[in-house]
């Protein structure tokens, strides 16, 4: 019997809001106890000053396998989820070929066994990610699919977004869709404001982000579909979760690290590496935005993790591929914001943990007696200077190269075992 | 049973939908279908019912088991009967269907049987000509001789095991592509006026907008929904009249909408299956269930439909002659 006592630790449990300093223990894999009082045995890991949190849930991870394992394979992002705290993920479909059928769904969740890190599918919601003809959503599911979602294309026919809502809402799966308005956003590369149109740069206006949301909740509305408003980066979006929220509409929104860390003015001088989409936008909605975590209007923070090799980075804005990695610097970028003050730690924690196990309906994403242990161990207060080249992953592309970060992963352990150690 | 309801004249002048006739108006129709039935009557009786009667067979959309039944009861009772080939007829040369309607009436007929893609279309036509109109299916609207066949079979179906001609306070699902299908219309409404339990399954795409407020109960799923029914009325999953995607692929819809004996097992022992035809083998049945004889009413369906038709003719005629007499007089 492997038994593992962290000690002297500040658990935090999100659901529960629970945040006291005391022992946790570990047996067999699952959470045997924890709190003041708990039993102290086996292998001690001294948790002075540190922090444990269930392990994290990215809802939001684009590999390379299959056919682009170049940017990054799944054990090569399994690796980046370990150093990153993240113990289950959900890759999306935009693979070669596009993850749109149930062999293909089986096959990823097989090539995901014995990683150190649970690999969850999304299925696509059409075939070959077209935006027309609808995906078999409910053999998908059978197979395994936790989610089904369109990459950064979205469902832009409200005729073919209303019927895969209404399809899908027999089988209370859920429907995440990208949350921007094609015709007002294709062909740009950043965000419309004062910034952009010095620099030159074709962009589009956040009301591109608003209508679409207004439009998937309308659906959602007359369906009663389960609608993710994937990827949101603006103020202007806010008061539309709000009001479906308020509708009682099963309506939720998930917003990547990036949006909640940089703005537009980080795009600098043309670095492409902080080019993204969504774009950055202006500092106000950054600000909307952490708040609305710590408000929980928005349910899921996501790494929106997306390798690009050099290559793709390398070009003149307007030509560079978008996309940052995020898995390992997920954490370290939310905690720093919490080091600022501007982002409480169990809205936060929320948001990475028991939210998004509640949306994709699978049992992880807490600190309980009995449960699996899927736990990170952090350093809420150290320093340190984000390096691009020690990332695991197989891309290295990151908008914090050479940022200075505060907080960082010190251990992760899926179910009770130690996959990473700082 | 028919004599109850002798005292009431049946005094319909068309057949355009289920809500044209009451209780009674079913009764004597289901009546004399079942007087029909006996292949005696059908085939040796009365042929000076329709004698002298021109029945017109107008059908816009392709059918083999409505045309050829109409064309069959409309000979069996004595009437003269022509079919308009529609492919070759001036509405392929742009004619409207107006037009159409007042040609076919200089020629005088008695009864005009029409099935068009438009729903309403057969309604228009009842305007414009002087004869008596029988709706062959509409669009999505009805197909009312449809429902009345298949409660006519669910009656002799039944009167074997209950001892009684009613299908009152059974369980009935309608399955599948309800959006798309004027037969489901036709018998929900022709099934609750008789008493029966109605519910329809099917995927969320192909049940319409608030068809709960059809008097019917609603469920998406074939093993929830199928709970204690005594028949399952199967339909065909209706490709040609979907403009983009409703479900997601055959075998899917297969998976979780087709009738297998997996699912039938769900239902009461002894549920018989219907299906008004044609079938989609492995799409919304699986041939084990449509071939079995101790389940299955499909071909007792097909042989009502001559008999029930018959029914409609005679009565819709008797109701044409009194109106002529009575107009004379």
């Amino acid at each position: 019997m492997s038994i593992i006592t962290l000690t002297d630790i500040r658990i935090l449990d999100p659901e529960s809001e629970t945040d006291v300093i005391g022992h946790l223990r570990i047996e067999d894999g699952l959470i045997a106890e924890f709190g003041p009082n708990c039993d102290v045995d086996g292998t001690l890991i001294d948790g002075a000053n540190l922090c444990v949190a269930p392990g994290l849930i990215d809802m939001r991870v684009t590999t390379g396998e299959p056919g682009r394992e170049n940017r990054e394979t799944l054990a090569t992002a399994a690796k980046a989820a370990s150093a990153g705290g993240v113990t289950s993920m959900v890759v999306m479909p935009g693979t070669n070929p596009v993850l749109d059928d149930m062999a293909l769904v089986d096959y990823v969740m097989r090539r995901g066994e014995g990683l150190p890190v649970d690999i969850l599918v999304a299925g696509a919601l059409t075939k070959g990610m077209d935006g027309s003809s609808m995906t078999e959503i409910g053999l998908m599911q059978q197979a395994g699919a936790v989610m089904f979602a369109s990459g950064k294309s979205p469902i832009r026919d409200a005729q073919i977004m209303r019927r895969l809502l209404s399809y899908s809402a027999s089988f209370n799966a859920l429907i995440s869709n990208h949350c921007v308005t094609p015709d007002l956003s294709d062909g740009t590369v950043a965000h419309e404001s004062d910034f952009s149109s010095r620099l030159g740069l074709t962009s589009a206006p956040a009301v591109s982000e608003r209508m679409m949301a207004e439009r998937d909740v309308a659906l959602a509305e007359l369906t009663g579909g389960r609608v993710l408003l994937d990827l949101v980066s603006s103020a202007e979006v806010l008061p539309v979760i709000r009001r479906a929220k308020a509708k009682g509409l099963d309506v939720s929104a998930s917003v990547s690290i990036n949006h909640l860390a940089l703005n537009e003015l980080d795009i600098g001088d043309y670095r492409t590496f902080a080019k993204l989409e969504p774009p950055l936008r202006e500092e106000r909605d950054r600000q909307a935005l952490l708040a609305a975590i710590n408000d929980g209007t928005i349910d899921v923070i996501v790494s929106d993790h997306d390798p690009r090799p050099a290559g793709e980075k390398r070009l003149p804005y307007a030509e560079s591929s978008p996309g940052a990695v995020g898995l390992e610097l997920l954490l370290a970028a939310g905690l720093s914001q919490i080091a600022d003050g501007a982002l409480e730690i169990l809205p936060f924690l929320k948001a990475l943990t028991c939210h998004p196990a509640d949306l994709l309906g699978i049992d992880a994403g807490r600190i309980q007696q009995g449960a699996a242990a899927d736990l990170v161990i952090f350093d809420p207060e150290e320093p340190w200077v984000c390096d691009a080249e020690k990332l695991n992953s197989r891309s290295k592309n990151t908008p914090f190269d050479g940022r200075r970060l505060t907080g960082r992963v010190r251990h992760t352990i899926k179910n009770g075992v130690v996959v990473y150690s700082a | 049973m028919t004599h109850d309801f002798d005292a009431y004249p049946f005094e319909r002048e068309h057949c355009l939908s289920i809500s044209d006739f009451h209780r009674v108006d079913i009764e004597r129709l289901l009546s004399l279908g079942a007087h029909y039935l006996n292949l005696d009557e059908q085939k040796g009786g009365n042929r000076e019912v329709l004698r002298g009667k021109t029945l017109i067979n107008l059908f816009f959309e392709n059918s083999t088991r409505t045309e050829k039944s109409f064309e069959l009861a409309g000979k069996r009772l004595g009437a003269d009967v022509i079919s308009m080939q529609v492919a070759s007829s001036s509405v392929k040369k742009g004619e409207t269907l107006l037009d159409t309607a007042a040609t076919l009436n200089a020629m005088n007929p008695d009864l005009l049987v029409v099935r068009h893609g438009s729903s309403g279309a057969p309604a228009l036509l009842s305007q414009k000509v002087s004869c008596s109109v029988i709706n062959a299916g509409d669009g999505m609207h009805e197909h009312p001789t449809q429902a009345l066949l298949d409660a006519l079979t669910l009656r002799e179906a039944f009167a074997k095991e209950k001892q009684a001609r009613d299908i009152g306070g059974l369980q009935i699902a309608i399955c599948g592509d309800i959006l798309h299908s004027r037969v489901a219309r036709s018998n929900v409404q022709l099934l609750n006026l008789l008493g029966a339990n109605v519910r329809l399954i099917g995927p969320p795409t192909l049940i319409p907008t608030d068809a709960d407020r059809w008097g019917v109960e609603v469920f998406h799923d074939m093993e929830t929904g199928l709970k204690g029914c005594d028949v399952v009325m199967m339909l065909r999953l209706q490709l040609e009249r979907m403009k983009g995607a409703f479900v997601p692929s055959k075998r899917e819809y297969y998976h979780f909408h087709g009738l297998t004996r997996a699912k039938l097992a769900h239902a009461k022992p002894g549920a018989k299956v219907m299906h008004p035809g044609p079938m989609n083998r492995g799409v919304e049945i699986s041939s084990d269930v449509a071939d079995d004889p101790d389940i299955s009413l499909i071909t007792h369906q097909v042989g009502a439909g001559v008999a029930m038709r018959m029914a409609i003719l005679h009565a819709l005629s008797d109701a044409q002659d009194a109106r002529r007499s009575g107009g004379a007089s």
